[in-house]
C-alpha cells in the first residue's frame, strides 16, 4: 500500500517538476523551423560539437504553414527559412528581428547578385540571409514523355499523360503554373485571372495521379508518374546518381516561371538571437555550405561553394540554372489581404478534388 | 473527510478548464466575429460548395469502413467465443496486438504494400499482366482504414460474445431452434451492445482521420479532417475550421443518439469495452 | 461435418490473421533492403537500422518525449481519475450524471476536435508553444482522465460501501480507511486504467499534432517524415523493432497469467482433495 502511495506522490512531484525541466533543457537549444530534408543533420552534430548548441528542428511543407507558426504571438522559434514572399509579409508584420551582420562575417561569401535581388522583398537587407534559391519547373521522365511535348507549361495540361501527372500540393506554386501558362503574372490580384487559372487546374484534376509535396521525389524516381511540377532542388535530388533515376530531366517552361529564394530569418521574439546568428554564420562557411548543398541539392548562393562541389552537381543542369532561365522568371510577392482571392480559389480546387 | 471532496479538484478545476473551456472556444470561434455573434461562417460552410464534398467523402469512407469491419470482425469474434477459453485467449492476442502498434506505422505499411512497385502490384502484375495503380486512390484509403480499425471492432464484439450466457444458446437449441434461428434470435440480439460499441469505436475515428487520407490518398482523397487541419494549420482560419469541427461533433452526437436508440430498443444494458 | 466446420472456422481466422500480419511481415522483410526507399529491393543490409538511430532521423528526442509524456500523463491521470471516481461514487445521482457525461466528452469527441480545441485554449490562456512538453502533458492527462475514471467506477460499484464505514467504526481515520480499505479493493481498476492511459498516450498522434508546439513525439515525427514523404526503410526498421517489443511483452504477460491460472487450478485441486 505504501508503495502505491509513494508512486502516486512521486508522480505528483514529477508533474510539478515539469515546467522546471522544460526551461532548463532549452537554454542551449535553438528551435528551428525548417522544410523537410533541408539541412544536413551531420551539420547539426558538427555545430553542437563546436558550440554546445543543440538544433531542435521542426519541419513543415509549405510557406503558409510556416507563416502561421511564425505569426503566432507565442512564436517559439529562433531561426526559420521561409521563401521570399513570406519574408516580405513577416517584415511587414514586424515579425522579424534585425540581423546583426557583425556576428556574421561569412556574409561576404554570398553572391552580390542575390543580396540585390533580396532587396526586392527585404528592402534594406536587414532581416534575411539567403540560404538557397531555385526555380519552379517541370520534371519529366524521358522514357515516357515525347521530346516534342516539352518546353511549355502545356505539358502539365497534356491529356496524353492522363494519370501520370503529379501536381504540387501548395497553393501559390500550383497557381503559378496555371497563371504563367496563360501569360498572367504569378502575383496577379485580378479575380478573373485567378479564377481562370483555378478552373484550368480543376479541369485537369481528373488526370492527375496525385497532389503531392516531398514525396514527389520518390514517386518520380519509382516511375509512378511521367510529369511533375517541382522545385529545381527536388529535381536535382531525384536525378542524383546513387538512388535517383537517370531518366529524369527538368526544364523551365518558356512562358516563364517562379524564381524563389529561401532565406534564414530570426523571429523578433527569439531570445537567442546571438546563437541564431552564430548558426547562420556557421552555415555560410563555404565548406559547410558545400557539404549542406550536397545534402539538400538546392542551389547555393554562396560564391565559395561551386568550386567545392562534386561532379554530379557541377554538371547538373537543374542545379546550375542559367541566367537566361532566371530572366524569364518572376519572384512571388506578398499579396497582403488579396491572398484571400487565392485562398478561395484553393478551397474551390480542394472541393473539386473531393467530389 | 468526506469522500465527495476528492472529486472537487477535478470538478472545479480540471474539467471546466480543460474539457469545457476548449469546447467553448471552438464554439466561440465558429459563431463570433470581432466580438459579435455571427452566423456568417455557418452560412459559408453550407452555402458554398467548398467544404461539403469532403464531408460526404468522410461519411462515405467511415460507413464503408464500419460495415466492412463489422462483416469481417463479427465472424472472427464469434469463432473466438466458441473456442476453448484458453486457446481463445491466446488467439485473441493475435487480433488485438496490432492495436498496440502505432497507427501511423500500420498505415505506412500499406503505403509500401500498395506502391506501384510494391508487393501487391507485383503479384497482380504477374497474375494478370497489367500493372494496377493502387496508391493515391479512395480504395487505398479504405483498405488502410479497415485495416487500422478492425481490432477496435473485434475486441468489443469478442468481449460481449464471450460474456454471453451459454445457457441461452443451449436453451434455444433444446427448444428446437435451428442453428440459423439460434443465431438470429438469440446470439445476434444479445451481442448488440458489442456491435454498438464496435461501430462507435470505428465510425468516429474513421470519419475524422486526416493522417490516413494524407498518407495514402496522395491529395486526391479529401476528407473533412484534412480540410479542418488545412484551415487551421495552413490558412490560419480558425473560424471556418471551428465551424467544421462543430459540424463534426454534431454528426458524432447524431450517430451516438441513433446507436443509443437501437441499444434501448433492444433492452440491453449497454456494452462497455473496458 | 463437424470437422469440416472446424476447418472453415480455422481457415477464416487464418485469412484474417494473414490480412493483419502480411503488411507487417512485408515491412519487416523490406527493413533489410539496401535501398533508401522501402519500395526497392537491391540487396541485403542492416543499413536501415543504423539509419534509424542516426541524427538524420533524429529519433532519440521524440522517443524520450513520447515516454516522458506517457509516464507523467498516465500517472497524473491515474491520481486525479481515481480521486475523482471515489468522490463521484459517493455523490448524489443528479450531479454525478452531469459530471459523468461531461467527462465522456474527450472519449466521444473525435481526436481532431479535442486537439484543435486544446490548441485554441492554450493560445488563449498563454501556455506558449515553447512549453511543448507541458502542453503535451496537460492534453494527454486530459484525455486520459476519463479512461481512468471509467475503469475505476465499475470496481467501486462492485465493492461494498459498508467496508469503508466498517473501517471507520473500527477506528480508522477517513484517510486510512481510504488507503487501507477502499484503494486496495479497487486496485485492479486503477491498474487497468493506468495501463490504458499509458498506451493511449504512447499511441496518440492527432491531439499531439495540434498541441505539440516545439516538441515532437514519435507519432509526429512519423507523420512529418512519412505522410508527405516517401517510404524510408528506417521506418520499416522501427516498425519491426516495435512489433518485436510489443509481441514479446504480450507473450510474457500472457504466459505468466496462464501459468498463474494453472497454479491456481492445482491449488484448488489440492484444497478440494484435503476437504
Amino acid at each position: 500500500m505504501k508503495k502505491i502511495l509513494s508512486v502516486i506522490l512521486a508522480a505528483a512531484m514529477l508533474a510539478a517538476l515539469v515546467p522546471a525541466l522544460v526551461s532548463c533543457d532549452s537554454s542551449k537549444t535553438l528551435n528551428m523551423l525548417n522544410w523537410g530534408e533541408y539541412l544536413d543533420p551531420e551539420l547539426k552534430t558538427e555545430f553542437k560539437k563546436r558550440t554546445g548548441i543543440t538544433i531542435n528542428e521542426k519541419t513543415v511543407t509549405s510557406n503558409e504553414e510556416m507563416l502561421k507558426l511564425l505569426e503566432a504571438n507565442d512564436c517559439p522559434y529562433d531561426l526559420c527559412i521561409p521563401s521570399d514572399y513570406a519574408v516580405q509579409r513577416l517584415i511587414k508584420g514586424g515579425k522579424l528581428a534585425e540581423i546583426n551582420y557583425d556576428n556574421i562575417p561569412n556574409i561576404k561569401h554570398i553572391d552580390e547578385r542575390f543580396i540585390k535581388i533580396s532587396a526586392g522583398f527585404d528592402p534594406d537587407n536587414k532581416h534575411s540571409v539567403p540560404y538557397t534559391w531555385g526555380v519552379l519547373g517541370i520534371m519529366y521522365n524521358t522514357t515516357m514523355v515525347d521530346e516534342a511535348d516539352i518546353g511549355s507549361w502545356d505539358l502539365l495540361w497534356n491529356e496524353k499523360y492522363s494519370g501520370q501527372i503529379f501536381m504540387y500540393d501548395s497553393i501559390r506554386d500550383a497557381m503559378a503554373a496555371a497563371l504563367c501558362r496563360k501569360g498572367y503574372s504569378i502575383n496577379t490580384v485580378n479575380a478573373d485571372e485567378i479564377n481562370e487559372a483555378a478552373n484550368d487546374i480543376i479541369a485537369m484534376n481528373p488526370h492527375y495521379r496525385g497532389w503531392v509535396t516531398d514525396q514527389v521525389k520518390d514517386d518520380m524516381i519509382d516511375g509512378k508518374g511521367a510529369i511533375a511540377l517541382v522545385y529545381s532542388g527536388d529535381a536535382v535530388w531525384s536525378m542524383e546518381p546513387n538512388e535517383g533515376n537517370e531518366d529524369l530531366a527538368f526544364f523551365v517552361p518558356e512562358e516563364g516561371s517562379n524564381i524563389y529564394f529561401d532565406n534564414m530569418v530570426i523571429p523578433v521574439n527569439s531570445k537567442k538571437k546571438d546563437m541564431a546568428e552564430q548558426f547562420i554564420n556557421f552555415l555560410l562557411d563555404p565548406e559547410i555550405a558545400a557539404q549542406n548543398t550536397e545534402f539538400v541539392y538546392y542551389t547555393s548562393p554562396n560564391t565559395g561553394v561551386p568550386a567545392l562541389l562534386g561532379e554530379f552537381l557541377s554538371n547538373c543542369s537543374a542545379y546550375n540554372i542559367t541566367d537566361d532561365e532566371v530572366k524569364r522568371c518572376e519572384i512571388f510577392k506578398d499579396l497582403g489581404d488579396s491572398i484571400k482571392l487565392y485562398n478561395d480559389a484553393w478551397d474551390r480546387i480542394q472541393a473539386a478534388i473531393a467530389k | 473527510m468526506k469522500r465527495v471532496r476528492l472529486s472537487y479538484p477535478y470538478i472545479s478545476v480540471w474539467m471546466p478548464l480543460f474539457i469545457i473551456a476548449p469546447m467553448l472556444f471552438v464554439l466561440y470561434y465558429a459563431t463570433f466575429k470581432d466580438g459579435a455573434f455571427t452566423l456568417e461562417y455557418v452560412k459559408q460552410v453550407f452555402t458554398t460548395t467548398n467544404y461539403l464534398p469532403a464531408l460526404w467523402t468522410s461519411i462515405w469512407i467511415a460507413l464503408v469502413t464500419t460495415a466492412v469491419c463489422l462483416i469481417i470482425g463479427y465472424p472472427v469474434a464469434y469463432i473466438l467465443s466458441t473456442m476453448n477459453k484458453r486457446v481463445a485467449a491466446l488467439v485473441s492476442i493475435l487480433f488485438i496486438m496490432p492495436m498496440w502498434m502505432n497507427m501511423l506505422l500500420r498505415t505506412f505499411a500499406w503505403k509500401m504494400v500498395l506502391d506501384d512497385t510494391g508487393v501487391l502490384a507485383s503479384v497482380i502484375n504477374a497474375l494478370t499482366g497489367n500493372s494496377p495503380k493502387l496508391l493515391y486512390t479512395p480504395a487505398a484509403v479504405l483498405i488502410a482504414t479497415i485495416y487500422d480499425f478492425l481490432p477496435f471492432m473485434i475486441l468489443p464484439l469478442y468481449t460481449t460474445l464471450m460474456k454471453m450466457d451459454r445457457s441461452h444458446i443451449e436453451a434455444a437449441r433444446d427448444l428446437g431452434a435451428t442453428g440459423v434461428q439460434t443465431f438470429t434470435k438469440v446470439i445476434l440480439p444479445l451481442s448488440v451492445p458489442g456491435i454498438i460499441s464496435g461501430i462507435t469505436m470505428v465510425f468516429v475515428p474513421a470519419m475524422s482521420t486526416f493522417a490516413i487520407s494524407r498518407m495514402l490518398g496522395g491529395g486526391k482523397v479529401k476528407m473533412i479532417g484534412e480540410v479542418i487541419e488545412r484551415k487551421i494549420m495552413e490558412q490560419n482560419d480558425p473560424a471556418v475550421g471551428s465551424t467544421l469541427a462543430i459540424l463534426l461533433i454534431i454528426l458524432v452526437i447524431i450517430s451516438m443518439a441513433i446507436m443509443n436508440k437501437v441499444d434501448k430498443e433492444n433492452g440491453s444494458a449497454g456494452g462497455t469495452l473496458w | 461435418m463437424k470437422k469440416f466446420l472446424a476447418f472453415i472456422k480455422g481457415a477464416y481466422l487464418g485469412i484474417v490473421v494473414l490480412f493483419m500480419y502480411l503488411p507487417i511481415a512485408i515491412m519487416m522483410f523490406m527493413s533489410l533492403t539496401q535501398s533508401r526507399s522501402a519500395t526497392r529491393w537491391n540487396g541485403f543490409s542492416f543499413g536501415a537500422y543504423q539509419k534509424l538511430f542516426s541524427p538524420e532521423v533524429g529519433i532519440i528526442d521524440p522517443l524520450i518525449t513520447t515516454f516522458v509524456v506517457a509516464v507523467i500523463s498516465s500517472l497524473a491521470a491515474t491520481l486525479i481519475g481515481t480521486m475523482t471516481a471515489i468522490g463521484l461514487h459517493s455523490m448524489k445521482k443528479r450531479p454525478r450524471a452531469v459530471v459523468e457525461s461531461i467527462t465522456q466528452l474527450p472519449m466521444v469527441n473525435p481526436d481532431l476536435v479535442t486537439g484543435v480545441s486544446m490548441m485554441l485554449l492554450f493560445a488563449f490562456i498563454g501556455i506558449k508553444q515553447e512549453l511543448g512538453l507541458f502542453r503535451l502533458i496537460i492534453a494527454h492527462t486530459t484525455f486520459n482522465i476519463p479512461y481512468v475514471i471509467f475503469s475505476v467506477m465499475p470496481k467501486l460499484r462492485q465493492s461494498s460501501d459498508t467496508l469503508y464505514e466498517a473501517a471507520m467504526d473500527l477506528g480508522c481515520s477517513p484517510f486510512q480507511a481510504l488507503t487501507k480499505v477502499v484503494i486496495p479493493d479497487i486496485m485492479p481498476g486503477i491498474v487497468s486504467g493506468l495501463i490504458l492511459a499509458f498506451t493511449l498516450s504512447l499511441d496518440d498522434f492527432t491531439i499531439s499534432y495540434f498541441v505539440g508546439g516545439t516538441k515532437t513525439n514519435l507519432s509526429m515525427l512519423l507523420y512529418s517524415k512519412t505522410a508527405k514523404g516517401g517510404v524510408g526503410t528506417e521506418f520499416c526498421a522501427l516498425s519491426t523493432l516495435m512489433f518485436l517489443v510489443v509481441g514479446i511483452l504480450l507473450l510474457i504477460v500472457n504466459l505468466r497469467s496462464i501459468r498463474q491460472e494453472k497454479e491456481q487450478a492445482e491449488q484448488r485441486k489440492k484444497v478440494m482433495r484435503k476437504a
